[in-house]
């Protein structure tokens, strides 16, 4: 069916968008003007995402606003001004110094959202480290992969984790020099060869000189997973800050005085650019909560933090949809103005849901972990087309476009094509690269595109509407899952003889990773060797990448060059036509 | 049914969910999330996996319930028919 648009009023706001006029201002935009919105290193030392994020609001009369409240689990509150995340964040940078992490090296962290986690990314963007997240939720072979992919040198993590997950993998990765747990004193000095993270915090001093840093310096290393192959690790630089800085303020609608919460962990993409980055550049209050999803929580949350803008996820609005709109009646949530989504399409049922629920419109936004900031948004002060991801961002030109045979890209300008989604190279965000893969990188591009590898279609008014993915990749809960990786796992069994896995659709979450298994023999299918597979993944890979539902069958099927018909195994499991399968090789 | 067989049915069906997990050691006051890596569609297969066992109808608003032992064992047990 088709959806009503949600219109918007032209005037009467009580805060009005920062994008009043989407055509004027994207016809006069330039990154060079965003770029002169922030500040820059003190004497021209160059731009640094540390120092517009905290130390530049923390010099003057704003060092006393709230950067973080962060609400724990138990119910605790800590906050954090401008002028005490500047001290910490110096103070770890020092730390970072001491232990003589050179520029450039790579500091990653393993915990949950504590407040020492947002001490280190910015501690290590100060000392010229570029940070790269794991989700504490990962288990120990992703982590093991994306350090010793991103050569990290240090690891930030918590004693629960590093028992749980490191201990036994630590042996293996040599050049993880220094890991450094937070946890009560007597529980690291438990541990051999750690060092102690509030330790290193008290010895090291308060002042902190952020070197030169040139925009073009890498601070940021995310990992994302394709069809095949290990994970990718997508370099952001230091100039990125000008597409957090300048998304906040026209896709989020940033106001000064804003409370902001973004519920994503940092762990992946958005809950570093907008879990941290973005709202601290506006100077605004960031809250963190540490606790899982739990729909009244949230509620009791959103009313007591007075809460403005909220920026969240498809998997939990579906969540709170199920439990319905009367629990939210007890709530007074008349501070949230701004509601946005990311993380994969929303449906149209849940933008709409969110004026019934909240009085207002659900925003879905689009980007991924490669373009490091929001690429194409639904606004404030834009009328809604429910299902759309809305239209692209001033200074991001985005385009379908057709891949030819030959290799070379037609753009489609016709409107309700599918095609792939492009964009045309150059905003600040923009990766520079998949560390040591510069094939992989390289065929990311063709004609002058950056390729998304999702379908999509553009309509008349020029509002981009999603389509599917152009490759196997998996999107449960927001999360990207490469299939090639949980089926490497599940090849690690000693009974296992192939394995295609492939994302089911999930009310829910999207999709959930289901794994097709056939056995070696004298193996034989069983509900106690499915429990033993499925525990044996989820070891290995952590709930959120291991596979919910294994199947077995009699073989998986292949090409006669023996790549895996994923789609093949979709449509079987979907009851659809097979379609072309002349490439399959007899089962 | 007594409060250590509800206790007994829901670790059954959460180890169908997560057999690597080790149940023995599990402090019922605290949330399984913390002791054993579960995810947000685990919790909700916990939820609708002792629905199915049980009959009791667990509300989506109630799953909150269903992170700690003790709470679910409490929440259960007025609920569960003889």
């Amino acid at each position: 069916m088709a959806w009503k648009t949600i219109k918007k009023p032209r005037e009467g706001w009580a805060v009005e968008p920062n994008l009043l006029d989407y055509e004027r201002v994207r016809a006069q935009f330039s990154w060079e003007a965003a770029r002169r919105e922030l500040d820059g290193l003190p004497g021209g030392r160059g731009l640094n995402i540390a120092h517009e994020a905290v130390d530049r609001h923390a010099a003057g009369a704003h060092g006393s606003h709230l950067a973080i409240r962060w609400m724990g689990k138990r119910g605790e509150i800590r906050d954090f001004t401008y002028a005490d995340l500047s001290r910490l964040t110096n103070r770890f940078a020092n730390v970072l110094r001491k232990l003589e992490v050179q520029k450039g090296e790579r500091v990653f962290a393993l915990c949950g959202r504590i407040p020492e986690l947002y001490v280190t990314v910015l501690g290590a963007l100060k000392n010229c480290n570029v940070f790269c997240p794991l989700f504490s939720a990962f288990g120990p072979e992703p982590i093991h992969q994306r350090i010793s992919i991103g050569d990290g040198r240090v690891l930030v993590t918590t004693t629960t984790l590093y028992k749980r997950k490191l201990a036994a993998i630590r042996d293996s990765l040599p050049d993880l020099r220094h890991v450094i747990l937070i946890g009560a004193p007597e529980e690291v000095r438990a541990i051999p060869g750690v060092l102690d993270f509030h330790q290193l915090m008290d010895e090291a001093a308060g002042r902190f000189e952020i070197p030169p840093t040139a925009p073009e310096d890498l601070a940021l290393l995310h990992f994302t997973s394709g069809t095949t192959g290990k994970p990718k690790g997508a370099m952001h630089v230091h100039d990125a800050v000008v597409a957090h800085h300048m998304t906040g303020r026209f896709a989020l609608d940033f106001h000064p005085g804003d409370i902001f919460w973004c519920t994503a962990d940092p762990g992946w993409v958005t809950g570093t650019s907008y879990g941290i980055i973005a709202p601290l550049t506006h100077g605004i209050t960031s809250i963190v909560d540490e606790a899982e999803f739990d729909a009244e929580r949230w509620y009791a949350l959103l009313q007591d933090q007075k809460v403005t803008v909220w920026y969240t996820a498809p998997t939990a609005v579906r969540m709170m949809m199920k439990i319905g709109t009367e629990v939210i009646r007890k709530y007074d949530l008349r501070n949230l103005r701004f509601i946005a989504s990311v993380g994969e399409p929303l449906n149209p049922e849940a933008v709409v849901w969110g004026q019934e629920a909240f009085g207002l419109p659900i925003h879905d936004n689009w980007w991924q972990t490669e373009t490091g900031g929001i690429m194409i948004a639904n606004y404030a002060a834009m009328d809604i087309r429910p299902g759309s991801m809305g239209r692209p961002l001033p200074g991001i030109d985005a385009g379908i476009v057709h891949l030819r045979k030959d290799g070379t890209v037609e753009e489609v300008t016709a409107p309700h094509i599918e095609g792939e989604l492009a964009l045309r190279p150059g905003w600040p965000s923009m990766f520079r690269g998949y560390l040591h893969e510069d094939e992989r990188y390289r065929k990311c591009f063709a004609g002058g595109w950056y390729l998304t590898s999702d379908l999509a279609k553009r309509d008349a008014e020029g509002y981009f509407w999603f389509v599917g993915r152009a490759d196997d990749v998996i999107k449960s809960s927001g999360h990207l899952i490469g299939p090639f990786e949980v089926e490497s796992a599940l090849l690690e069994h000693q009974a296992v003889a192939e394995a295609g896995v492939i994302g089911k659709p999930d009310p829910v979450a999207g999709e959930v990773v289901k794994a097709f298994v056939s056995l070696k023999p004298p193996n034989v299918p069983s509900e106690q060797l499915r429990a033993e597979l499925l525990g044996f993944a989820r070891k290995r890979l952590g709930a959120v990448v291991a596979p919910k539902e294994i199947d077995f069958v009699p073989s998986v099927p292949k090409t006669r060059s023996g790549k895996i018909m994923r789609r093949l195994l979709k449509a079987r499991e979907l009851g659809l036509p097979e379609g072309d399968t002349s490439t399959l090789e007899s089962e | 049914m007594t409060d250590d067989e509800i206790k007994a049915l829901v670790l059954g069906e959460l180890k169908k969910i997560a057999p690597e997990a080790e149940t023995g050691g599990i402090d019922p006051a605290v949330d399984l999330r913390e002791q054993i890596d579960l995810d947000s569609m685990d919790i909700l297969n916990l939820a609708i996996a002792i629905h199915a066992a049980t009959g009791v109808d667990i509300p989506e608003s109630d799953y909150p319930e269903m992170t700690t032992l003790d709470r679910a064992v409490a929440y259960l047990r007025p609920r569960i028919k003889k």
